[in-house]
């Protein structure tokens, strides 16, 4: 059993890196190469100037061959010498201050949209047909049809500045105090985590229905449980499994780029804002920086999820093909 | 007010249009890979898992503010910057993925049908065999996914104009206005309600018809798409 694991891990890991090998290659050649004018030009911003256009040629190498201007483009990301040139600030910087935002937006969010997603779906499912059942299914309809960004907006603008029941926008280190940290954070942890509880409570939804035809639910029943014992102990166990995989890939997701619209409107100051505001300003270094920071931390998430199945559920071959 | 119908008829064109150039794309690539199998497979499969890897919104992004930038030339025809194809293209190619990969699955499981081992007793060539044969078992598929396929592109096409790298003004999309009207949210709300509303509405509707659809055709099928 360990040996086939442990090949399975660094399999996994092994085309992990490829990927990302790839990914690099490709967010290169989408900004370095796809045609449509001097890159150089390009990067210099909106307005750029002779000697500027000429000083980037030069330091990015863009008259080198392509496979030396991609060896030049990872080397700057790697050693963190990428520099903006829109607001003269370090990208890796940049991308490291705003990480700590984005994780507690990121982490948050997804306990709540797990949290309510459990709550919701299986209610739902005991109540199937009834009419709280239809009015959830409707419910989980539109949040999942609703953008993010505008139900921010909306939330921050009504719940924030008109009612003011909670701050409108902004973001408190929870060192300096960790009520208000709470507080400012808790309209963009319900704003990011609507949809996926739209997402997750109809998921469960249709798996508890479908656990509760199971034969040892109802031997369970059959030898005196409690309904809500076999719920939960028996029922919900088993319909939690394809959600938690879910909800790694999502948390990667998140990390890596879905989480921008709702730093932007409640101006968290997180990586997704940075990425919003650089590409506000054309700023092409800030855009390949977290560009490949998002997928750095979404291909880590897939590769976790597949170790973590695999590790989990015994019936999964691993001598097939990785799923990547 | 004439300015959110045509919002409207961008967002919707942008969405369906991308919907269709991603069915067509994925649909090939998934015949190609399922019915070849061996490198013709293993390179698309790659692709796909490389393109999966991005944040849907990043890449969106990525390739949104790219093209913005600098327009597209594929040989004689130049597309300017702020057209509306670039979006198109852009949304279409993000979502290949998602429906490539059922199709591939669905090919490859189809393959080895007798019906498809009848067909090459009779001598049919594989391009006559993956039209006449596999194609028309995969149309549900595509049918199931069409609807939401459209949604997905037009709350794409939403963020990305909200974050300006879809849309250009001064062309109009629900994205866009909501961005402009996000700049005014105090003395004119209802600038980001109403685009807003009719994009929720529009989605809704295409999601509740998608269900159906997805009912009537097949109930089992699993489909995700990121958002």
């Amino acid at each position: 059993m360990q040996s086939p694991m442990l090949r399975f891990v660094a399999r996994r890991l092994a085309s992990m890196a490829l990927v990302l090998f790839a990914v690099s290659l490709l967010v290169f050649l989408i900004f370095n190469v796809l045609p449509g004018g001097d890159p150089a030009v390009r990067m210099a911003g909106k307005v750029p100037t002779e000697t500027q256009v000429e000083a980037i040629r030069e330091e990015w190498g863009f008259d080198e061959p392509l496979y030396v201007q991609y060896a030049t483009t990872m080397r700057k990301l790697l050693t963190g010498d990428m520099v903006s040139y829109f607001t003269q600030l370090n990208v890796t910087e940049e991308i490291l201050k705003g990480a700590p935002r984005t994780f507690a937006l990121a982490i948050g969010a997804a306990i709540v949209w797990m949290a309510f997603a459990i709550a919701l779906g299986l209610f739902s499912a005991v109540r199937a047909g009834a009419l709280s059942d239809r009015l959830l299914t409707a419910l989980a309809l539109i949040g999942i049809s609703m953008p993010v960004f505008w139900l921010g907006i909306l939330l921050s603008h009504y719940l924030g500045s008109e009612a003011g029941i909670f701050p409108h926008g902004g973001y408190v280190e929870f060192l300096d105090s960790p009520t208000q940290w709470f507080w400012h954070l808790v309209l963009p942890w319900f704003t990011l985590a609507i949809l996926f509880i739209g997402v997750y409570s109809r998921i469960l939804r249709s798996n508890v229905i479908e656990t509760m035809g199971e034969d040892y639910v109802r031997t369970a029943r059959a030898k005196g449980l409690s309904e809500r014992q076999v719920l939960l102990r028996h029922v919900l166990r088993n319909s939690l499994i394809p959600i938690i995989t879910l909800w790694g890939l999502d948390f990667g997701a998140v990390i890596g780029g879905a989480a921008i619209l709702t730093e932007l409107v409640f101006s968290l100051q997180g990586v997704g804002q940075y990425a919003a505001d650089a590409i506000g300003q054309f700023d092409l270094p800030a855009v390949i920086g977290v560009t490949m920071y998002g997928a750095f931390f979404i291909v880590v998430f897939n590769a976790l999820v597949d170790i973590a199945y695999a590790a989990l559920d015994p019936r999964i071959r691993l001598e097939g093909k990785p799923r990547t | 007010m004439v300015r959110l119908l045509y919002g409207g008829r961008n967002s919707l064109l942008i969405g369906i249009v991308a919907a269709l150039g991603t069915i067509a794309l994925g649909l090939l690539l998934g015949l190609l890979a399922g019915y070849h199998r061996g490198w013709v497979d293993s390179a698309i499969s790659w692709a796909m898992d490389v393109l999966w890897a991005f944040p849907v919104i990043l890449i969106g992004i990525a390739l949104g503010t790219a093209l913005a930038l600098g327009g597209l030339e594929l040989g004689p025809v130049r597309i300017e910057g702020d057209s509306l194809t670039i979006p198109i293209f852009v949304i279409a190619v993000i979502y290949v993925p998602y429906l490539a990969r059922p199709v591939r699955g669905q090919v490859l499981a189809l393959r080895e049908r007798e019906f498809v081992e009848a067909a090459r007793a009779q001598g049919m060539g594989s391009a006559r065999i993956v039209f006449t044969e596999i194609l028309p078992n995969v149309i549900t598929t595509l049918a199931v996914f069409l609807p939401l396929l459209i949604a997905n592109a037009i709350l794409l096409e939403a963020a990305l104009s909200f974050l300006g790298a879809g849309v250009q003004p001064p062309n109009p999309s629900w994205g866009t206005m909501i961005s402009e009207g996000f700049d005014r949210i105090t003395s004119a709300p209802h600038l980001t309600v109403v685009p807003g509303l009719m994009l929720v509405a529009t989605v809704l509707s295409l999601n509740v018809f998608g269900e159906g659809v997805r009912d009537a055709l097949d109930p089992k099928a699993k489909l995700r798409i990121e958002h």
